[in-house]
């Protein structure tokens, strides 16, 4: 029996119960089948379908069309270029901070390990706001204050460039790298290094001949997620790019629809560049796989026994003093920047405390939309939160426990979204529910957000639970049955419980990223339905950049406390 | 016979957050011989894995003086330390320590390359190293594909491959199941014949030091109780915590009065062991389960009765109650008491200790953990 594993025995227990009355199993497997069905297949469907078919009549025309237009190539272009720069920076940088605190005897690891986690949570769009603040190519403070000091002719830096696109996102994705090599390193049995040295290789060698190789999965992982990340990505390059014709494919998919005043048209011209979007995403993928199909190995063993760190000597201060700079170049000066701002009386004026004023904070709080926009985003993001929580937990027991026949297919349309482009599964969305199907429409309103929320995120929650599930034995739940409770008793009782803690941090995973989005809801915002995102955006569209930086400190603000109250509340987890 | 390895008044301190000071190795002084095998024994932070890796050079050290091969390679009075790729050693980890993105024979080359061996050379000692280790035929195979026994090999491949001076190693058993240990310390000890170095073998289990060193030490709380060969640590333990750790030991507090010994807490009968002209008044006195001879009728021992029976594979335990406490006996399974039967207690030449230390142990636990 034991086997067999415990995921058969659940099942076979499963089949005892169902000999009896009706087989819960059973409905939760359909009820999986049939939500996924409604949040996920439908809107992918109904992209592919529109971008091929017209009217029921397939119709190749217009895809070939946008393939071929000059300037979608040029967005594809530079989509690739701004995803593969960073990540290869990112990547580099990733790396070598995870070193630098993992296995140097760099001074205040603690701290700096938390400060380097920072930017991971960042709205990396407000960093680009900031940053196009200071770096503008035509009016940015920094620039402005250089070249007047310098008597330059023109800015010395522009930031609205592919380059400073890279910049700006290598600096908010790095931690993605940063984590997980970090993580590995110290997971990593200190005595694979150890014994290199033995064999008389020096600390150099083995670096780049232990060390580096050893963690080499945990840098593609991390790689991977900045590249996909990068390609989806709508607020940096639209922040940056936008106003000097620099478009991306999320950009540009944005500009179709918003040009084309939301008609049907220009939705379907969106459809096809999302199908574009979507092959280039693919590719990546693909290329990722192979480069990376060296696979995984083993590197947590031994004995827990500190490693040797590596002593920097005469690098010690300079190394420091570098890290430090990373950190305020990357967190304080754009968050300074963003509050400085936010007290001007009016954009373009000198930063000097005569110009400080707090009626900005006023006017963006009397403005109409900015309480509504706030509760929106928390209305939609905690109920994504709640739902994704259980329905990605739903998922996730009926793929690792109960095991039915396409689970398979259950387990990739959970995971699709995933890969697939926040502004691509807005374009779905739009197509699924504005009435085209039953005749639903939800256009304009809170729930197409919600919808599309649920959809994006809910391989997050599933994710977590599912890693949960896995460590939670069958024996646990037998033993219940045992003591005479039934298949939903124990599930209840024991099950639910254990992995508690996993659907919390589940929920948080999912409502804090989604509080600060701005990608899928700028395609499906409606007069009333604002997100925190989108006033900030739309504020600084509109030329309110004091207003947008006092709403964007706000949201910073919202988001530290949140950030506090999830390190505290996941702090001491019981359960797996 | 040279000594190969020698260490003077070597120490080393540490600073934890919770502990603060933590003497891990306390002056110690030993020399190791050309050709030896030499064990480190002691429980865990004893400080045999420090002074093993100061020794490898992974740790430098507060005091003191190491040297490898007629070579200081680390001093704290000439601000000397030599890194361990410098040191010239072999030396296995107790897990493994294989590179998992290597085959065998790059895991094994790896020395060879970093030294610049040229390619026939390297082809030729690696297959020589795979062939003493029975890894012929695994040259392409990925670790991760092994089995624990075989992955231990590879490591000692990896140490021999450069035919170093002294080998270290540190618990390289203690991941292996039983019988593949007992196989493993005969392959260890057949390599050491076969290229003659010197080993250093650190270890908590007593048996398998006693089966494979010529000498060795041992350590408790970052101190040297003793360094003798295996039959004298055995039989001429030291003190109390060498009895103990070597060997089963069962220990009877006694009070010392009017020249007899008399069990704590029971004052009414004497043991019949002779008293050491110096003893205090308060002693302990140690001897072996199985050098206590029970007898059924009494004349001259210690009169008592069989409160438990306890049938072991090979023999057959009592514990028989000595004042308040218990004493633990063994015997041949031939002879046979049953439970409740009065016995007879007969000590053969008894060690005598000083009474229990608190102080030590409180200090023990203290250690336990950092």
């Amino acid at each position: 029996m034991s086997m067999r594993g415990h995921s058969g025995v659940s099942a076979e227990l499963a089949a005892v119960d169902g000999r009896r009355r009706i087989n819960m199993d059973k409905v939760m497997t359909g009820i999986c089948f049939v939500l996924l069905l409604i949040i996920v297949v439908i809107p992918i469907v109904m992209i592919i379908y529109n971008a091929f078919f017209n009217e029921g009549r397939l119709e190749i025309e217009m895809f070939r069309t946008q393939m071929t237009d000059s300037k979608n190539l040029d967005a594809m272009f530079n989509t690739l270029k701004i995803a593969i720069g960073a990540t290869v920076l990112g990547t580099i940088m990733g790396v070598f901070y995870a070193w630098l605190l993992g296995r140097s005897d760099i001074p205040a690891k603690g701290l700096m390990r938390a400060l380097f986690n920072i930017p991971y949570m960042f709205p990396p769009f407000l960093g680009a706001m900031a940053w196009d603040m200071m770096f503008n190519g035509r009016s940015g403070y920094i620039n402005k204050w250089l070249a007047s000091v310098f008597h330059l002719e023109s800015m010395p830096i522009n930031i609205n460039s592919v380059w400073g696109i890279i910049f700006v996102e290598v600096s908010y994705y790095f931690p993605f790298v940063f984590m997980q090599v970090v993580s590995a390193l110290e997971r990593m049995d200190p005595t694979l290094e150890e014994s290199a040295r033995i064999a008389g290789a020096r600390q150099h060698q083995v670096i780049w001949k232990i060390t580096l190789p050893l963690v080499k999965p945990a840098i593609s992982a991390g790689a991977l997620l900045i590249l996909t990340t990068s390609l989806a990505h709508f607020g940096v390059p639209s922040i940056l790019g936008y106003a000097k014709g620099i478009y991306t494919l999320p950009t540009r998919i944005y500009a179709v629809i918003y040009n084309s005043g939301g008609s049907f048209d220009g939705i379907r011209q969106g459809a096809a560049l999302s199908v574009m979007l979507v092959i280039v995403v693919s590719l990546a993928l693909i290329l990722q796989n192979r480069i990376l199909s060296a696979g995984s190995y083993d590197i947590i063993k031994g004995k827990s026994m500190r490693p040797t760190l590596i002593k920097l000597r005469g690098a010690k201060i300079p190394l420091f003093l570098l890290a430090i700079f990373t950190l305020v170049l990357i967190v304080i000066v754009p968050l300074v920047m963003i509050v400085l701002i936010s007290f001007l009386k009016a954009y373009g004026l000198p930063l000097q405390f005569k110009n400080f004023t707090l009626a900005q904070y006023q006017k963006v709080f009397s403005a109409n939309g900015t309480i509504d926009s706030i509760r929106n985003s928390l209305f939609a993001s905690i109920t994504a939160g709640v739902v994704c929580m259980f329905l990605g937990t739903l998922v996730a027991y009926v793929v690792q426990k109960i095991r039915p026949k396409g689970k398979e297919v259950l387990e990739v349309v959970s995971m699709l979204p995933y890969a697939i482009p926040g502004t691509v599964l807005s374009i779905g969305v739009i197509l699924a529910w504005s009435g085209r199907i039953f005749g639903i429409n939800l256009y304009n309103t809170i729930w197409i957000i919600l919808v599309a929320y649920l959809a994006r995120y809910l391989s997050f929650s599933m994710k977590t639970s599912s890693a949960a599930l896995l460590q939670v034995h069958s024996s646990l739940e037998e033993a219940a049955r045992v003591c005479g409770a039934s298949h939903t008793e124990g599930l209840a009782d024991i099950t639910l419980p254990l992995i508690r803690p996993a659907m919390v941090s589940g929920f948080f995973l999912i409502f804090l990223p989604a509080m600060r989005e701005v990608t899928t809801s700028i395609l499906l915002y409606g007069p009333y339905t604002r997100t925190l995102g989108v006033q900030i955006y739309s504020l600084r569209d509109a030329g309110m950049i004091p207003q947008a930086a006092a709403l964007a400190t706000v949201a910073i603000g919202i988001i530290i406390v949140l950030n506090t109250i999830v390190t505290h509340v996941t702090k001491d987890r019981k359960g797996v | 016979m040279a000594d190969q390895i020698i260490l003077r008044n070597v120490t080393k301190k540490f600073t934890t957050k919770t502990l603060g000071d933590i003497v891990a190795v306390d002056n110690f002084n030993l020399q190791v011989h050309e050709g030896e095998c030499f064990s480190f024994l002691g429980p865990s932070g004893c400080g045999k894995s420090t002074t093993l890796r100061m020794i490898a050079g992974f740790e430098d050290l507060t005091e003191g003086e190491i040297e490898l091969c007629g070579r200081l390679v680390s001093s704290s009075r000439k601000n000397l330390y030599v890194p361990p790729e410098e040191r010239g050693l072999g030396m296995v980890f107790q897990a493994f320590a294989v590179w998992p993105h290597m085959n065998v024979f790059e895991n094994v080359a790896f020395p060879l390359r970093i030294a610049k061996v040229n390619k026939t050379d390297i082809d030729r000692r690696v297959a020589e190293a795979l062939h003493h280790t029975s890894l012929t035929g695994l040259e392409k195979t990925f670790p991760g594909d092994l089995s624990g026994g075989q992955q231990q090999r590879i490591a000692l491949a990896r140490a021999i491959v450069t035919n170093p001076k002294v080998m270290l190693l540190d618990e390289p058993l203690s991941n292996l199941d039983p019988k593949l240990r007992e196989t493993m310390r005969f392959e260890i000890k057949a390599l050491q014949r076969k290229f003659n170095f010197t080993i250093i073998f650190v270890t908590h289990d007593q048996s398998e030091a006693m089966a494979i060193s010529d000498r060795m030490m041992v350590c408790d709380m970052g101190r040297i109780m003793q360094i003798d060969t295996p039959e004298n640590l055995y039989n001429k333990p030291c003190n109390r915590f060498v009895h103990n750790f070597l060997g089963e030991s069962t220990f009877i507090r006694v009070v010392v009065k009017d020249g007899r010994a008399y069990p704590a807490g029971h004052m009414d009968q004497a043991l019949d062991v002779a008293v050491p002209k110096d003893a205090a008044d308060e002693m302990v006195v140690a001897t072996r389960p199985n050098e206590i001879a029970l007898t059924g009728p009494c004349e001259g021992g210690f009169a008592s009765r069989i409160e438990k029976r306890i049938f072991l594979t090979d023999r057959t335990e009592y514990l028989i109650p000595v004042g308040d406490q218990l004493l633990k006996v063994q015997t041949p399974h031939r002879i046979t008491f049953s439970e409740g039967e009065a016995c007879c207690v007969h000590f053969t030449e008894p060690m005598w200790y000083p009474a229990d230390d608190e102080e030590a142990e409180k200090e023990r636990a203290r250690r336990q953990l950092v």
